[in-house]
């Protein structure tokens, strides 16, 4: 491994936290060579984001870099004084962090950003540095770069964000860069786009990059070789072509399981083969034949004039699973809080079981009867419950507003069967939300929505924070409790895979407006609108048979000056 | 009343904030805070002698193993006085705070949580209130509302509050759109119940912060008013006006009587302050786990 970049062996980690020591690295191996795209991945709190930020000497006050080595060509870093770290960082080794938005400096203006970067290291004049921000911000594709180096990162999208910590951490031509979930948080399409500018440049310039990512899709489609942590070890390291392809650990193996592919069903994903689901029950249903929801017309204006959704017509029939996508700012969000009556729309009917639900107020419909109807299952688990409330707190209250269960033997026994439906062990109901796991808190969001028996379940992105193999556990869940219930799903998403194994109709929004809507095979496989195309082209499905992308492995021997 | 302090202390230990940002002068700011209610709540067992009871021919007595803190120009103990005074100073402090507590939480709750125009109404009358030098105001508020002592916790209570309509204001206006609220609103609850039930008791421990550099503050207010004749009398003992009395006999090399009660006073605010930065250290999202 002499001729490695960077090679780090045995690296142990500690934090300390107020119960002793926590051991976040616990012996991690890793070669990366010149010129080489390396993916690093793993769930949450396997350790990756700490093996980037020992990496780079940045280690906050409280993590301690226990054992092992980090070589750098011939340099120690773990050993390596603040100072010789200083000259690294940038010039050398430089670091792509996941939110762009906050890891620039609000108050100052990119172009001056990005000639702190140059001016550090290369102690170019202020001049010289102002056409060299110029020129790389030509080379991150940055439109007019002269006028929009003036810029404040306020004034640009995340997807521009990007660009410009791209810029910045290519500024002084490093030899290794380390992107730290550099498209978590951007839509598909402009994840594509960042992609694909970051690679081509690193092939272009010679430079390595260590791809630290949750999505086995991205990491096969952009890295040659990929390695597995979970919980402070790398696992297995192998070609991104056999990695996946011939999963050797058990944990490669559940990992490859859980993940969506391109022909994944609900029934396949997750461990060891198919589960087995419930047959459909039909759906309890009175006014006759028609739609459970029909929603006619819909407009919100918001109060800055913005339109969020503009003239949008769907109807869902009882038991059924439509899926709502779009990119952010497409008005899918705001369409479930209209359908969920949390939010009145400036026109257009809402018409729920054959009754005008959109004619009644939003501050008045938590009287209505139709309330406990109409229930809805947040993105974000953790924001989603409330900071103070057990998890039976948060089940029993939708029981207790409108279930009408004072009693408590009969509201135990209603959250306990809501729990059991959702498979949330008995005895974490007594937990606090910061005390529950992140698969267990989605299920206690579910719980709280299912609980009063509702006939249309709106599901705004209730799996996009959840680690990848608890997103398979969910969505299994949510398939059977559809099932089991006859509940009818409006199911939110920008993640088309889920969309697709989800919902049998489809609609694709973009800024506000209906693009295409149809059966889900239909649009996923001849769709006839550009736009849904260019959505689809741009997910990088997991194919763990190999690289999907078509551009050939790099020369390795280009190592730069 | 002394269940807000004592509430506020069992929050931080559950946390287990305290111990672990517990210094030196955080254990001395807890002491002398738990000996301040004590001394309070058992000061008519443990004062010597009657604060009232004067003896001219005992006045002006230098402190000795009878008088401790000697006595004053009538001859009364001043250490006695000190402690029934106690009493007092705290419960208009305490009172004063737990209104303006009270009432600011939920009108900076609402304002926050509805926004629009209600807020900004709400907004401009605070600056209007805290534009004004608040020690004047609150020596306006008494006169014109009666020289009484409930009136200087009234006007304590107001100067009071635009602090914590302000903070439960920007604390719920953080909060407001939080998956939590909008799930408490399709579980059916009303607007009312969400700010009631949901958002206030997730500002209400950041508050307690408030609450503990408040009563400080609002001590040597209730002692600044009594010094210059306003609330509280002579010779009802209270440290404002013990300092007013002794104000007299500096000159005279009386120095016990305005040392005493001057020393109440600052330790007193001085323990309050701290308990409260050590509160807000504990409190401190980034130190929490």
């Amino acid at each position: 491994m002499t001729d490695s970049l960077l090679s780090v062996s045995d690296l142990r980690v500690s934090f300390a936290t107020p119960d002793g020591a926590f051991e976040a690295l616990r012996g991690v191996d890793l070669a990366v060579a010149p010129g080489e795209v390396m993916g690093v991945v793993g769930e949450s709190g396997s350790g990756k984001s700490v093996t980037a930020l020992a990496t780079m000497g940045l280690l906050d006050r409280k993590g301690r870099i226990t054992g092992g080595a980090i070589r750098f060509r011939d340099a120690d870093i773990a050993g390596a004084s603040r100072r010789r770290l200083r000259a690294l960082r940038g010039s050398k080794l430089s670091m792509i962090f996941q939110n762009p938005r906050s890891a620039l400096n609000p108050v100052r203006r990119i172009g001056q950003q990005i000639g702190d970067a140059l001016g550090a290291h290369l102690g170019l004049s202020r001049r010289k540095a102002t056409e060299e921000a110029i020129e790389l911000l030509r080379t991150v594709q940055f439109r007019d770069p002269e006028q929009r180096m003036h810029s404040y990162p306020h004034e640009l999208s995340g997807g521009m964000c990007q660009r410009v910590m791209i810029a910045m951490a290519i500024a002084c031509r490093p030899d290794l860069l380390l992107a730290d979930e550099p498209t978590t948080g951007l839509d598909v399409t402009t994840q594509k786009h960042v992609m694909d500018l970051l690679v081509g440049l690193v092939r272009e310039r010679g430079m390595a990059m260590v791809l630290i990512t949750h999505d086995l899709g991205l990491a096969t489609h952009y890295c040659q070789r990929i390695a597995v942590m979970e919980q402070g070890r790398v696992v297995e390291e192998n070609e991104a072509g056999t990695l996946f392809a011939e999963p050797q650990h058990p944990y490669t193996q559940r990992l490859v399981a859980a993940s969506p592919t391109r022909e994944s069903t609900i029934e396949g994903l997750a461990g060891g083969g198919a589960v087995a689901l419930p047959p459909r029950m039909a759906p309890a249903h009175r006014a006759g034949q028609g739609p459970l929801l029909e929603v006619r017309d819909l407009v919100k204006r918001f109060s800055n004039g913005t339109l969020g959704v503009d003239g949008v017509s769907f109807a869902l029939a009882p038991g059924a699973s439509l899926g709502l996508v779009g990119e952010s700012g497409s008005g899918k969000s705001t369409i479930s809080r209209l359908v969920c009556r949390l939010l009145d729309q400036t026109s257009g009917e809402v018409i729920f079981d054959g009754q005008d639900v959109g004619a009644v107020r939003e501050r008045d419909f938590h009287r209505s009867p139709h309330r406990r109807d109409i229930q809805i299952v947040f993105q974000d688990a953790l924001e989603s419950l409330n900071p103070r409330f057990t998890a039976f707190d948060s089940i029993a209250d939708p029981l207790r507003r409108l279930g009408g269960l004072r009693a408590r033997a009969a509201l135990t026994a209603e959250v306990e069967d809501a729990a059991r439906r959702v498979g949330l062990p008995i005895e974490l109901l007594d937990r606090l939300p910061h005390q529950l796991s992140g698969g267990q808190r989605a299920r206690v969001g579910i719980a709280r929505a299912i609980a009063v028996r509702p006939r249309l379940l709106v599901l705004d992105e209730p799996t996009a924070a959840l680690d990848v193999s608890v997103q398979a556990v969910v969505l299994q869940l949510l398939e059977r409790l559809r099932r089991e219930s006859g509940m009818a799903y409006l199911f939110i998403s920008h993640d088309l895979g889920v969309v697709r194994m989800l919902c049998e109709q489809v609609i694709v929004l973009r800024a506000g407006r209906i693009v295409e809507a149809g059966d889900t095979n239909d649009i996923f496989e001849h769709s006839q609108a550009p736009y849904t195309r260019e959505l689809l082209a741009a997910i990088p499905y997991f194919v763990p048979g190999g690289r999907a992308t078509q551009e050939a492995p790099p020369d390795v021997t280009g190592v730069p000056a | 009343m002394t269940t807000t302090i004592t509430r506020q202390r069992g929050t931080l230990r559950s946390r287990r904030g305290l111990l672990r940002v517990a210094n030196p002068a955080t254990i001395a700011a807890c002491a002398g805070v738990v000996l301040l209610v004590l001394v309070a709540i058992l000061a008519d067992w443990i004062a010597p002698f009657d604060p009232l009871a004067s003896n001219v021919r005992n006045a002006l007595q230098p402190p000795s193993a009878r008088h401790w803190m000697g006595t004053d120009q009538i001859g009364r103990d001043v250490l006695s006085r000190l402690i029934v005074a106690t009493r007092l100073d705290l419960s208009i402090a305490v009172s004063a705070v737990a209104l303006s507590f009270a009432f600011g939480a939920v009108i900076g709750g609402v304002s926050g949580y509805v926004g629009g125009r209600l807020d900004r109404w709400i907004g401009r009358t605070v600056d209007v209130l805290m534009a004004f030098p608040l020690f004047v105001l609150a020596m306006a508020l008494v006169a014109a509302l009666g020289n009484s002592i409930a009136n200087v916790i009234y006007a304590t209570a107001i100067i009071n509050l635009p602090f914590y309509i302000r903070f439960a204001r920007a604390e719920v206006n953080m909060r407001r759109h939080f998956g939590w609220v909008e799930a408490a609103r399709a579980s059916g609850n009303s607007h009312a119940r969400v700010v009631l039930f949901f958002l206030l008791p997730n500002v209400l421990p950041a508050m307690a912060v408030q609450i503990s550099l408040n009563l400080g503050w609002a001590i040597l207010n209730a002692a600044g008013l009594s010094f210059i004749g306003l609330g509280a009398r002579p010779p009802t003992p209270e440290w404002g006006i013990m300092v007013a009395e002794a104000a007299r006999f500096i000159t005279t090399g009386k120095w016990w009587l305005i040392v005493f009660p001057g020393l109440a006073l600052t330790l007193s605010v001085l323990c309050f302050n701290l308990l409260g930065d050590a509160a807000r250290d504990a409190l401190d999202p980034r130190r929490r786990t």
